[in-house]
Order: C-alpha cells, then structure tokens, then sequence
C-alpha cells in the first residue's frame, strides 16, 4: 500500500468490475444515463457533480469533474460559484443543527 | 512578448525528439497505435479524397508568442518565411487545381511582406481566400490599412480568440492581447465583418487553455455569441472549437507541467471513427514556408513530409498523385479524432461526405 487517495487509481475505476460484473454493468448504465443531456444540460449537471463532489469531499470526484467541467465549457467564475453552493449548503446544515442543540440544551435547563 | 522555444533555448525539442516523445509507448499505461484505431474503423490505411484546401504557411514570423502554439511561432522567427518565388510556385499549382480554397496561415501570415500580393493574385484566379489572423496584427502601426484590405478582396477571417474573458485569453497569447483582439474585432465589424448579409465571413476560433478537450461546439459558441455581443457590441459567423495539439509549446507544456501522459490517454480514450473520416488532411494539401508539402500543418510542425511516393516540393506538384496520397500519420493524430473531431474548420464528424465530394 502506497498510501490513500492516489490519482492513478482514478482509471482504475472500471477495476470495480471484476466479481461483480452485473452490479457494475448496471451501476453503469445509470450513470452513463444520469449524465445525458436532458432537463438539464451537460454543463448544469457537471456543475451539480462538482459541487456534490467538494460536498462528499471526493478527491477523485473533484479531480474528474474539474475537467468534465472546464470540457463542458464552464469557467472558473462558474466553476467557484458551484463550489461556495456546496459549501453554503454544508455551512448551513451544520448551523442549522444549532437548533437541536437549543432545543437539547432547553429541555436540560431550568 | 515572449521567445519561441527555439529561441529561448529552454527545451528546444527538435521534431525527432518530439516524435520520440508521441511514440514512445513505454509510458506508465502503452498507447495504442494511432493506425490500430484507424485499422478498427476500416479507415486504414488513410488516404486523402482530393485537394479541396490549399494551406500555405507564409512563415513563422508572428507579433505574439501564445503558450499553445504548434508552430513555436514568434517576433523572433524572421527567418523561415515563404519567399515571393515560392509563393509563385503555390500560384503555379493552384491554377492546376479546381478553384481550392486557399487558406493562408503562419505565424501572422500578414507580417510576410508578399502577403496582399498573393492575396490579390489567388483571388484573381477567382478562389475562395481564407486568412488564419491573430486579430492583434490588425493594429499594428506597420499593418495599416490590412483590415481594409481584406475587407476588399472579400477574404474570409478566421481569428483565433480563445476565450470571451481577458484572463484566459491572455494567460494563452499574453498580456494585453484580448483588449487588442476586442478592438480588431470591432474594426472588423464596423468593415462589414460577421454582419448579416455583407457577404465578409468573420469566424472565430476557440481552443482550450489548458490540457483538456473542448467543450461542445454548439455549447460554446452561444456562449461566445451572448458574451460578445453583451460586452463589446461583436457580432461573428461561426465559432470553430479546435483540440491543442501535443506538439511544440503544448507539448512543451504538457510535458513541464506533468499532464502529457493523461492528456493523450485522453485523446486516445476519445478517439471518434466519424472523426477520423472526416479529418482535414483528406481534402487539404498543406504547404510549409520553404515550399516542402505536407498533409497537415500538424506534420509540418513535426517535419513530416508527404510520403509513401508522393511529391514531396511544390515544384513537383502532381495533382492527380497528391488528391489521391496516402496520408502520413502518428500518435500526434489523436488530436484531430477526439471527440466530436478538431480542424481548422472546427469539429470533423459527420464531415466525412464533404470530404468525399471532392
């Protein structure tokens, strides 16, 4: 073991394959089709990707959707907007706990 | 304005280095040879369809010095460009050929001084001109009057712009190079260029500012359509996405910053068969500065000259022999075929058939 999180695992994605090809094969075809254009354009859903990627804080994730993003046209005002989105969404779910922690600290106190 | 490569002495990498470089696949992960996938496709081996597109490069004389460039063109490139007797011998040949579309590009094709001569002369042989144009050239004191000119002989611009944002327009060709390629653009229109109806083809060329591929044309040609207009009033025809090539200052690049080898698996990965019918050098005959034939600028960078018996000068063009060539190809192909496909006319696939028309 060379250590966690190496970049040249990223193409070895596929290696998930191996003794479970159905469930990769399947994995795959959703995949593949979550990211077709639809509803949502290409770029919209990378930029959703990206953003989900810094929230999961996937090293992996940011890596692939940094380029899928900038492949897809996004630039990197777009690109850090997306990322503050994840980390708003994340800064204010912890904050929002606040209030089971008030509301814990209130049913404690006299 | 910087140096070329050859001048700044840092890796000057000679063509055989460079091909030493895109064919060694002892790599971490081996390539696939680029005629395996053309040998896949059916499409091996490749062979040109007709000489649709004459392209001569006038030199490698240029007024910028971009980070991308597959020419290592530059101010101080004065030496190796196109001479009036060679520009003759083009002349010579195009009258051989069926009206081709004569595609002029450089460096700054402009800064040769036989440049509005062989315009005139080619557009009297009644031929489509296009010009390949930095846009920054058009304000140069030196070039007054050349947007007029072009305008004139009705020569279509093809003025490579890599982005609608000054930042990454000239973290590419360098500072101050958007603001200037703004103002050529604006002349251009209010010339007529890019506006409904004049007849003056104002195209705009967008490639990545980095090591990674393209993004859909469509997609990033409204972008630049809506961005351009919003912020400085331009208008253009179409915009061409083009793929960087592994070669010279991209490669140079690709190799310094460590991205070489994921750069061309990824090119590999995306190798399109459509693309690749449709690749430029099938109806295009390109013509390096010192009058030495090539089937793209892309071996003419690389030194790799037409081959397999064909003419390998312009002095000893033979049409019916060059229109049905065979193609000289290498790992550095990758970059025409992925993807949606990259040309100097932008993307390739579904080009097959007008590549077949002539």
């Amino acid at each position: 073991m060379s250590g966690y999180y190496n970049e040249d695992d990223l193409p070895r994605f596929g290696e998930m394959g191996k003794n479970a090809p159905e469930l990769w094969e399947k994995f795959n075809e959703w995949y593949g089709a979550v990211f077709q254009e639809g509803a949502l354009s290409q770029r919209e859903k990378c930029l959703i990707a990206l953003a989900v990627a810094h929230a999961v804080q996937c090293p992996y994730c940011i890596d692939a959707y940094t380029q899928e993003s900038l492949e897809k046209g996004s630039n990197l005002e777009q690109m850090t907007e997306a990322v503050h989105v994840a980390a708003a969404i994340k800064g204010g779910a912890a904050l929002v706990h606040g209030l089971q922690m008030r509301n814990t600290a209130e049913a404690l106190s006299m | 304005m910087g140096t070329s490569l050859v001048s700044a002495r840092h890796s000057p990498p000679p063509a055989e280095e460079r091909l030493r470089i895109l064919n060694n696949r002892a790599g971490r992960s081996p390539q696939r040879p680029f005629d395996d996938a053309l040998a896949a496709s059916g499409l091996h081996p490749l062979a040109a369809t007709g000489i649709e597109i004459f392209q001569v490069n006038a030199g490698k004389l240029c007024n910028q010095t971009c980070k991308h460039c597959h020419v290592d063109a530059g101010p101080d490139r004065t030496e190796e460009n196109m001479t009036r007797e060679t520009f003759e011998l083009c002349l010579d040949a195009i009258r051989r050929l069926d009206r081709p579309k004569v595609d002029i590009t450089g460096g700054a094709p402009e800064l040769n001084p036989n440049f509005r001569w062989f315009v005139e002369q080619v557009r009297g042989l009644g031929c489509h001109v296009m010009d390949r144009c930095n846009l920054t050239v058009l304000t140069l004191r030196s070039q007054s009057g050349l947007a007029e000119f072009l305008a004139r002989n009705r020569v279509e611009v093809i003025a490579s712009l890599p982005y609608f944002s000054a930042d990454r327009t000239d973290a590419q060709r360098g500072g101050g190079i958007f603001e200037k390629s703004i103002e050529a653009l604006q002349k251009l229109n209010g010339l007529g260029y890019g506006q409904p109806g004049s007849g003056l083809a104002l195209n705009l060329v967008y490639n990545p500012t980095g090591a990674f591929l393209p993004p859909p044309q469509q997609a990033i040609e409204a972008d630049f359509r809506r961005e351009l207009k919003k912020r400085h009033g331009i208008v253009f025809q179409s915009l061409y996405v083009i793929t960087n090539m592994p070669i010279s200052r991209f490669l140079d690049f690709l190799m310094r910053s460590g991205n070489y080898e994921r750069y061309m698996n990824k090119l590999i990965a995306a190798y399109n068969p459509p693309a690749a019918a449709g690749v430029m050098c099938r109806n295009t005959l390109s013509i390096g500065w010192d009058g030495a034939l090539y089937d793209c600028d892309f071996n003419q960078m690389l030194e790799l000259g037409t081959g397999f018996g064909a003419p390998r000068h312009i002095r000893d063009f033979d049409p019916a022999q060059l229109a049905r060539r065979r193609i000289v190809t290498g790992q550095h192909c990758y970059g025409c075929t992925a993807g949606a496909g990259s040309s100097c006319g932008g993307v390739t696939a579904g080009k097959a058939a007008d590549a077949g028309s002539g």
